[in-house]
């Protein structure tokens, strides 16, 4: 069993997720967080909750592996995992010493878009863990003996998540075809041989690059007022300079025109398994605020292959049961480009190729019929309802506010999401999927057994 | 429907782990528990809760889980499991589903070694229909062959793709070996060859013998009342069978046998578990192992395996030890994931700490922080309606009383350093380390 793993891929979860991570957001004031701006530029958001005497701490930085400079990949998970590794006045390790010995939990995670960290503690140590994040903002200090040994963490952590995984393997493998020009292609965790010659100073430039009050939000969520976090805000993250921070300006995606298909044959595949990946809009780029695409893609990716009632399972599994699964997935996070993805497995001992004309031609179908008023309504119900049990814990609103702020949307954009999924209709489904659903901008990926054809 | 997942069999289940791990914190958390008893003896544990427009509710039937599975049928509980929201009463499968998502009500059933166990999450405006879906799929269950076929062949996709899976490979063998012969070394997904002798009669069977009333144990957290509790639980629970046939589960000792294998594949990075017998959560002894094993090789980015594995080392991404109490036995493990060519150091390592940590004991100083821990982490659990839920099933299953709550800080207050390290020494043993390694470990024998 796995305790505490310092690192989750934001980006991974949100595609394995799917919808559902974003789904879990928001209602007309769905989470209704107050905000307010120090002096130094760091935004401020309060999310008061007093069920029970808890409180998080989450501090979000607008910046990722899409950051990184081209050769340095992985440098912005590695600084992540380095700033556990202590400051002018606090000793390596001894921030996480501290969280454990108060009973808190603490962790991090770094995507494309951003890096954030956590903690979750008793409400009565909301001092010290504001103390200590706005410390490490500013004052870390490394050297080779601490980062040399946390390389080879990362590097342990590379073969975990990606080197013993032949699935993983081909995902990495897909991402670099996807992305034609822009840093997305990248993994976020690195390659190898790149993660390999990443240095303390490399790590220290990235840090005074990137890490300041006016490139963050911090957001405290639980059994707090605003006045109380106003007040710690000012006395801890106050003090700290502007530093001016450099304009996230990426190289863009030129034409797709060619479709891609990519295929990974390993002796330890037993399963053969399909997927699509078209490169589609996000919520920030797929037009203006409230009538971007994305709200159709959701819904869109909810009706076609949402689940077992949704068109892709019911066709494909349960009627004409060439599939063990089959579903769709929309990821609309990012700050320049969503992920609109299909996928689809056999029974044991299927074959593949067939699998693939059975999707493709359920895919048609669906596009040239249309969905049903009922099927569309009861999608957006589902995906509303995400937006009351997300206020059910004190992790979804950071978690929704933190990921709008460092990709390009509102708070506005958080807590008016419900009705805008609301208010999308069929029309607009049909339109999205039209748009979005080009062969010429996809990946074809299919994983297969070392001894296949 | 539930997307058929595989569980390594050496992970505990949850609802156990979490009970060890509450405790109550320096900020006392205020949460009124009540003991509500329906008109036909339902007895359910509830704390009611306005602050968000819904309902959770968490229940489990002891001595049901896969360790019940008859021989030769292993998967049953967790096929049942999956099949449980495939059709109901009147409704065909993808009408029950439809159902669901109409109220967008969140239904699942799962099987751990022990118990079977079952949630509903539900908006409180759809609550009636929300009852009446969960009370059709425990009274109901239609189990028609489409769905049991589709389900069937979703598991034995599943199997087929996990047959390489490090983690898997090396979570079965463990189970073999320290539990040789007994239910809990059971394959919980089953077999192919298993999976495909399963028949409806005979998952109608698993349902009719352990949903029974004197099995059921009920967590309720949300905005209801509780005499609408008391007539939804009859709803529900009220015409299950009293009772049923009882399972004999052998309590067992966990093998300790000093062994090292080796399953040899070609991937970059070894994959490894070890441990022995542990505690059941009944012993007198329980508090004392949380605190040395959470010094020890406890969750959160510090621990003394962390220390010296990853942080002074850099040997692994992850490494951890854990209790892992069940019914019947109990066992202390630790895992790491490290690259071939240092995996015979990190063992060595590891093995090192184990025998230091039985000969040396803790300090006072890590005695006092373990505590800060196990008392500041609870209510840290006590922030969502299901995480609640959860934990009132957790202390009804593991007997902890009503007050437990209230009580948990003194337990672990009163714990002496002697008395921690006495348990250090009668809990890590070395020498029964059974230590299993998938992957392609440099300079490292088998010792079979």
């Amino acid at each position: 069993m796995q305790i505490s793993l310092r690192s989750v891929f934001a980006a991974v979860m949100a595609i394995v997720a799917g919808s559902v991570i974003f789904a879990a957001t928001a209602s007309a004031a769905v989470f209704s967080p107050k905000t307010f701006t120090l002096d130094n530029g760091l935004q401020v958001v309060v999310i008061e909750n007093r069920r029970a005497p808890i409180v998080m701490q989450m501090l979000w930085y607008r910046v990722g592996a899409a950051d990184e400079e081209p050769g340095e990949s992985g440098l912005a998970h590695f600084l992540e995992h380095l700033l556990f590794k202590g400051t002018k006045t606090v000793k390596p390790g001894e921030f996480s010493r501290t969280i454990s010995r108060i009973g808190g939990r603490d962790n991090a995670f770094t995507s494309h878009d951003f890096t954030a960290y956590f903690q979750r503690v008793a409400a009565h140590e909301l001092e010290t863990i504001m103390r200590l994040e706005a410390d490490r903002m500013q004052n870390v200090v490394l050297s080779d003996a601490v980062v040399l040994p946390e390389r080879g963490v990362v590097l342990e952590e590379r073969r975990s998540r990606t080197d013993n995984s032949p699935a993983a393997q081909l995902r990495e493998q897909v991402r670099r075809a996807l992305y034609l020009n822009h840093p997305y292609g990248r993994p976020v965790i690195g390659w190898m041989s790149e993660i390999k010659k990443l240095t303390t100073e490399n790590a220290l430039a990235f840090y005074r690059k990137h890490y300041a009050p006016n490139n963050a939000m911090l957001i405290i969520a639980g059994d707090v007022t605003v006045d109380q976090v106003r007040a710690l805000a000012q006395k801890y993250y106050g003090p700290i300079p502007r530093v001016a921070v450099p304009k996230r300006v990426r190289p863009k995606e030129p034409p797709h025109r060619a479709a891609r298909r990519v295929v990974l044959k390993n002796n330890r595949v037993n399963l053969p398994s399909w997927s699509r990946t078209y490169l589609a809009p996000s919520y920030t780029t797929g037009g203006k605020s409230g009538k971007s695409v994305a709200y159709p893609l959701e819904v869109l990716a909810q009706v076609l292959g949402g689940g077992s009632t949704s068109r892709l399972y019911r066709k494909l599994v349960v009627e004409r049961g060439v599939a063990s699964n089959a579903g769709a997935w929309y990821s609309g996070d990012g700050l320049d480009y969503g992920e609109f993805g299909l996928y689809a497995s056999p029974k044991a001992g299927g074959d593949i190729e067939a699998l693939e004309k059975a999707v493709l031609e359920e895919l048609d179908a669906a596009l040239k019929e249309g969905f049903r008023t009922a099927d569309i309504d009861r999608a957006k119900r589902l995906i509303s309802a995400e937006a009351i049990y997300a206020r059910d814990g004190l992790r979804a609103g950071p978690n929704a506010i933190g990921q709008a702020f460092t990709q390009g949307q509102t708070i506005a954009d958080v807590e008016e999401w419900p009705e805008r999924i609301s208010a999308v209709t069929a029309q607009q489904v049909m339109a999205a999927a039209k748009s979005t659903i080009k062969v010429e901008s996809s990946v074809t990926s299919i994983l297969l057994p070392e001894a296949a054809k | 429907m539930k997307m058929y997942r595989i569980y390594t069999a050496l992970v505990p289940a949850v609802a156990f782990a979490a009970v060890s791990i509450f405790t109550l914190a320096g900020a006392a958390a205020t949460m009124e528990i009540r003991k509500v008893v329906s008109d036909k003896g339902i007895v359910a544990w509830f704390v009611p809760d306005k602050s968000v427009p819904m309902l959770a509710m968490s229940f489990a039937f002891r001595n049901a889980g896969s360790a019940t599975d008859p021989d030769g049928k292993e998967g049953l509980a967790e096929m049942t499991s999956s099949l449980l929201d495939e059709g109901a009463g009147e409704l065909e499968s993808q009408n029950f589903q439809r159902a669901l998502e109409d109220i967008a009500a969140q239904m699942s059933f799962g099987a751990g070694r022990d118990t079977f166990t079952g949630r509903l999450r539900t908006l409180t405006a759809k609550r009636g229909k929300a009852f009446d879906l969960l009370r059709l799929a425990l009274n109901a269950p239609r189990f028609d062959d489409q769905p049991v076929q589709r389900i069937r062949l979703q598991i034995l996709a599943s199997l087929r793709r996990s047959i390489e899976n490090p983690r898997r490979i090396s979570g079965q063998l463990w189970s073999k070996k320290i539990f040789p012969g007994h239910p809990y070394s059971k394959l919980s997904s089953g077999s192919e060859k298993t999976v495909n002798t399963l028949t409806v009669s005979d998952i109608r069977t698993f349902v009719r013998d352990r949903f029974t009333r004197d099995r059921l144990i009920v967590g309720v957290v949300g905005d209801i009342t509780e005499q609408e509790l008391k007539t939804r639980l009859d709803a529900v629970f009220g015409d299950l069978p009293v009772t049923g046939p009882k399972f004999e589960i052998p309590e067992v000792k966990a093998a300790g046998s000093g062994k090292t294998l080796i399953v040899r594949k070609q991937i970059p990075q070894s994959v490894v578990i070890l441990g022995h017998g542990g505690i059941k959560r009944d012993d007198p002894d329980w508090y004392k192992a949380l605190l040395v094993t959470r010094v020890f090789g406890g969750g959160g980015l510090s621990s003394r395996l962390y220390e010296e594995i990853r942080e002074k080392r850099g040997l692994a991404y992850s490494v951890y030890a854990y209790l892992s109490p069940m019914q019947h036995s109990g066992i202390v493990a630790g895992g790491v994931a490290t690259q071939n060519a240092r995996a015979a150091e990190s063992i060595s390592v590891i093995r090192a700490e184990w025998k230091k940590l039985a000969e040396e004991g803790i300090t006072a100083k890590e005695l006092a922080t373990a505590k800060t821990y196990l008392n500041g982490s609870f209510p840290l659990r006590l922030g969502s309606s299901r995480g609640i839920a959860g934990m009132l099933v957790g202390i009804q299953i593991a007997d902890l009383g009503m007050n437990y709550i209230e009580k948990r800080p003194s337990l672990i207050n009163s714990i002496t350093l002697a008395e921690a390290n006495r348990v250090a020494r009668r809990l890590f043993r070395a020498d029964d380390l059974t230590v299993i390694v998938v992957g392609d470990p440099k300079g490292m024998e088998e010792k079979p």
